[in-house]
């Protein structure tokens, strides 16, 4: 086993590109690690990207937020106005793990792991964030949504790395909220995620974004469900339809998590829940 | 032996010192199972069966001994032959013979140069397995045509005809329960079930061990009865248990689970073959998978009862899985189902049965909890649909000394009635239920244990003392210890020291089980300290030229016992232990038995518990345990144990199991889906100490470290049904669980 720790994304992609095995990138290393020690991954090479320059800064950009691919949660937590702007995706990333995993976790590294139960990725989903890729035909944008193709399976091509992470601006009369279910308090795995992120005007919904975590081979993105509370004050007629259309968007499995019935339900329970959240902030 | 005049006024006993042991734990001083190393030692890994039941046609070692690093390997091959009974079971557990019993079974060890090339090497090591049918549920396990795990297995009292994995059976009762039943206003059947638990200790099974080519080896390692594993490391590997020399580390928790031997063979064999120290450290993974989880259960439980709330008659029937070996506790849960109660009408069966699964080990209190859990469910039903309340119904029916057992002892002295009236009296108890909460009770009954002890109390010349003792110290037992000698010798509680010695230095004592500990170890401390009062008191009756019956013990002196016998200047411990040398030699008092009167303990817990109805998701809000320590030593450590059985059922009853796939395979070895409780899961955990005398202890000390985890699934269970609206009747009581359960209602 090879690491690399490059000092450029430019370099990253080089190293990436010449592996011939298997090639795993270091950024916080709360999952890396993990699956190296279980001995689930055997990879040829680290590329570690931490001695990157730029990629534990946070920085305002066209209103919105560009987040570096090694800002660990605790630095994204300790950002007061980011946390104003978009505290559903701060307290959904702030969920993973220990105040220990805390100081390593990267919202890319989540991102990347393409886990269905990530914590952040429903969060960012939600909140329209984009992905900024590099590989050796150089950088691209990508919708958060788009990043994971399945369990543990992204979109990005061979040599690939994601640099950064934005976060657009929030923009007036906007709240957003992420809430998941775990049998216990903390130190848990979803078995299942919401987040809302909407826009007021008045008292009226103008705007949402819904998406659902640990209930299909991705991260969903549910349009019928934000479409369910446009236009609406969130009355009990919208929450309901807004609870039946994330239910019928789930597609899980049954495990030792929890069942297909039980994540379907908990789908809609906490979709209701989190527009609820996401609507009291937009308040202010 | 019973100690009709129990001490009562104590200097002491009662009070709360730091423990001895503390300091080291808190600055890492301590040494726990894994931090033992010696020069030259090797590092050992295990291959474990990735099935739940096969055949094992060959094993291939030869590429694995070639790889770099690796000293030696052994199999089955390399353990004695001849066994028969218990040992070879115990063998059978820590290495495979013909078959793999169950996911996670040992079938090979290797030991090398480091951890990371044993690990590898293991990958290397091929095993030609013909994988049979398994099966892990015990009702399963108990029908027509499941797979035998093993032929001829089943003890004397198996009854005739019943599938040969069904390996014990146990029956008792008295009365007329027909009739009892027949003369109840309301009866109320139903069966209950509980899923495999862990103990959860946080240290894994750790060991360092050392074997000569002469058959003498040493251990270091962390167990709740090191003289237990020289026996079974004798037996497994062929030679004596005294050529072992066994040394308990520090224990980071055991509850149970470190009564059993797992490892300590294994390094030894590897040790023998390799003439090296050997080091095996077990995952968390392992520790899952290949040591002993608590039995699951299946359980019928019927209850008779009057309009009034008297109880007419109860039945059970408990069906017990304790995986691929006999052993699993349903005896224990058929004797404390109905415990609580003074029936005139009773009976209880229980069947041991065997499935693919992990050979279970004790666990606090074990069978009884899940008991408990089924008989306090339909006990609590009976109160709600008749609407009476649970603690007066309790206490009308509760067990008190003289009545019969259901088991059919006649009780001596206990404290139930003591403890339901402080429950009803508790603050708690009267505050209002929360909305959307409900309020759990439950009573919990554990017989406790004596067991073979040995104690020696040696006095230094400065007059301080060296307490050797043979149980390790699982819950704070030192200070305990150090208490009781300091109180019967009337010398300061700093100046003695209470060690753990080692198999070679002390009589044989049993393992720390059966909240044994401060009973029995603790009897012996007493009676080896006043056996050392009666040589100072000879060494002072000498020097004064009087009667050694003219001389007593008070505070620490020596004492002419009247004007008799002379005016003498009080001798101290220390002027006596000054002068020891010249005097008599060396003075040390000593105390070896089977105590026999443990006293029982019976603990009631009140617990309020709310369930969001949306999710099934279940919080505690408050809790409050109420149990009878005879006496207690320490407070603390006694309030400990209590809150500390309660946070464990709280796990137990609301997230923790053991989860198989459909391939026999365990698939939550790992604390992230293996839940107990985090510290932001539990409530404050209130206590109540009752103090009801146990006549067979000199100060009246109870077992206190299982009866605590006997009551807290049926009081939860009761309290989230309460809430919910509808009956729980199965563990863990996970949110998909309460979900369903309210559908479907």
């Amino acid at each position: 086993m090879q690491y690399q720790a490059p000092d450029s994304f430019d370099a990253a992609v080089t190293l990436l590109n010449a592996e011939q095995g298997m090639a795993r990138v270091l950024a916080g290393g709360t999952d890396v690690l993990v699956q190296l020690r279980a001995g689930t991954v055997e990879p040829d090479l680290i590329v570690d990207i931490k001695r990157i320059p730029g990629v534990h800064d946070i920085t305002a950009e066209d209103g919105g937020w560009r987040i570096g691919a090694a800002v660990s949660g605790v630095e994204l937590n300790a950002h007061a106005d980011l946390c104003a702007d978009w505290p559903g995706v701060a307290e959904a990333h702030d969920l993973i793990g220990s105040t220990q995993v805390q100081g390593r976790a990267t919202l890319t590294g989540n991102l990347c792991t393409a886990s269905p139960a990530a914590d952040s990725v429903p969060a960012m989903v939600a909140a329209g964030a984009t992905a900024r890729v590099q590989g050796s035909n150089g950088t691209r944008d990508v919708a958060v949504e788009a990043v994971g193709t399945g369990p543990f399976k992204v979109s990005l091509a061979q040599g690939e790395v994601i640099t950064s992470i934005f976060l657009p601006a929030r923009g007036a009369n906007g709240g957003d909220a992420y809430l998941r279910f775990i049998p216990r308090t903390e130190m848990d795995i979803a078995v299942v995620g919401a987040a809302v992120s909407l826009t007021l005007d008045g008292d009226k919904v103008a705007s949402a974004r819904v998406s659902l975590g640990a209930v299909a081979p991705t991260v969903l993105l549910v349009e019928g469900a934000a479409n369910a509370i446009i236009g609406t004050s969130l009355d009990d007629a919208a929450m309901d339809k807004l609870a039946a259309t994330a239910s019928a968007a789930c597609n899980p499995i049954s495990d030792k998590r929890g069942t297909v019935e039980f994540r379907t339900k908990i789908a809609g329970v906490l979709a209701k829940r989190a527009a609820k959240i996401a609507y009291d902030r937009a308040k202010g | 032996m019973a100690f009709d005049e129990a001490k009562k006024d104590f200097n002491l006993i009662g009070t709360r010192p730091a423990r001895p042991d503390g300091i080291d734990k808190v600055t890492g001083r301590a040494q726990f199972g894994a931090d033992k190393a010696a020069p030259g030692q090797l590092h050992a890994a295990i291959l474990r069966s990735p099935h739940a039941h096969a055949r094992i046609k060959s094993i291939d070692t030869s590429a694995a001994e070639k790889a770099k690093g690796v000293k030696g390997i052994v199999t089955r091959a390399d353990f004695a032959t001849g066994l028969k009974g218990e040992m070879w079971n115990k063998l059978e557990n820590v290495m495979a013979g013909e078959k793999a019993l169950y996911d996670g079974h040992a079938i090979a060890a290797v030991a090398a140069t480091s951890a990371l090339a044993a690990k590898d090497a293991l990958k290397l090591i091929k095993v030609d397995f013909e994988v049979l049918d398994h099966v892990t549920n015990v009702d399963e396990s108990m029908k027509d045509g499941a797979p035998v795990i093993r032929e001829g297995a089943a003890g004397p009292s198996t009854p005739e005809g019943m599938h040969p994995n069904v390996v014990g059976f146990y029956s008792s009762g008295h009365g007329d329960v027909d009739a009892g039943f027949a003369d109840a206003d309301l009866v109320i059947e139903d069966t209950f079930t509980t899923e495999a638990t862990h103990q959860g200790y946080i240290e894994p099974h750790a060991c360092l061990a050392q074997m000569g080519k002469d058959g003498k080896g040493e251990v270091w390692c962390c167990t709740q009865g090191h003289f237990n594993v020289a026996k079974v490391c004798g037996h497994l590997l062929g030679t004596e248990a005294s050529q072992i020399r066994v040394t308990a580390s520090e224990i980071g928790g055991g509850f149970g689970g470190k009564t059993e031997v797992f490892i300590e063979p294994v390094a030894l064999a590897l040790a023998k073959k390799t003439n090296r120290p050997v080091k095996l450290v077990m995952s968390r993974s392992e520790v899952f998978r290949a040591s002993g989880p608590t039995a699951s259960a299946s359980m019928d439980i019927k209850i008779g009862m009057k309009k009034d709330g008297t109880m007419t008659a109860g039945r059970g029937v408990f069906r017990l899985q304790g995986g691929a070996f006999p052993g699993a506790p349903g005896t224990f849960t058929a004797m404390c189902a109905f415990a609580p109660y003074a029936l005139e009408n009773v009976s209880q069966e229980a069947y041991d049965v065997m499935t693919n699964r992990p050979k279970q080990a004790a666990y606090r209190a074990p069978g009884s909890p899940m008991a408990a859990f089924a008989v306090e469910s339909v006990v609590d039903e009976l109160c709600n649909q008749l609407g009476l309340d649970p603690i007066e119904v309790r206490l009308k029916n509760a067990s008190r000394e003289g009545s019969k057992a259901s088991f059919g002892i006649n009780w001596p002295r206990i404290g139930l009635v003591e403890c339901l009236e402080a429950a009803k009296a508790h603050p708690h108890y009267s505050t209002a239920i929360p909305e959307n909460g409900g309020r759990g009770v439950s009573c919990g009954f554990w017989f406790n244990h004596g067991g073979e002890t040995a104690v020696s109390l040696a006095l230094a010349e400065d007059g301080t003392v060296s307490l050797s003792v043979g149980t390790p110290d699982i819950g704070g037992s030192r200070a305990s210890m150090c208490m009781m000698a300091a109180e019967e010798l009337g010398i300061k509680y700093d100046d003695i020291r209470t060690t753990i010695a080692d198999t070679a230095t002390l009589g044989y004592n049993e393992i720390s089980h059966g909240s044994r500990v401060t009973y029995a170890s603790g009897l012996a401390t007493i009676e080896a300290a006043r056996d050392t009062i009666k040589k100072l008191c000879k060494r002072a009756a000498a020097k004064w030229g009087i009667d050694e019956d003219a001389v007593y013990w008070e505070d620490g002196f020596a004492k002419p016992s009247g004007p008799n016998a002379g005016e003498f200047e009080p001798m101290s411990l220390a002027k006596i232990a000054s002068k020891m040398g010249a005097t008599g030699g060396p003075i040390v008092g000593h105390y070896e038995a089977t105590p026999e009167g443990a006293g029982v303990s019976f603990a009631v817990h009140i617990v309020d518990a709310e369930v969001d109805k949306e999710t099934g998701s279940t919080s505690v809000g408050r809790y409050t345990v109420i149990q009878d320590a005879g006496k207690a030593i320490h407070p603390s450590y006694v309030e400990g144990q209590f809150q500390g059985g309660a946070a464990q059922g709280i796990g137990w009853a609301l997230n923790e199991e053991y989860i198989y796939g459909e391939d026999g395979r365990l698939q939550n070895a790992g604390f992230l889906d293996y839940r107990i409780p985090v510290a932001s899961d539990l409530p404050m955990i209130d206590t109540v100490i009752v103090e009801v005398p146990n006549p067979g202890h000199p100060y009246g000390v109870r077992g206190v470290g299982e009866t605590s985890i006997c009551p807290p699934l049926a009081a939860i269970a009761n309290a989230v049904s309460n809430a919910a609206g509808v009956r729980m009747k199965s563990l863990p009581m996970s949110p998909p669980r309460i979900l369903k359960a309210l559908d479907e209602a």
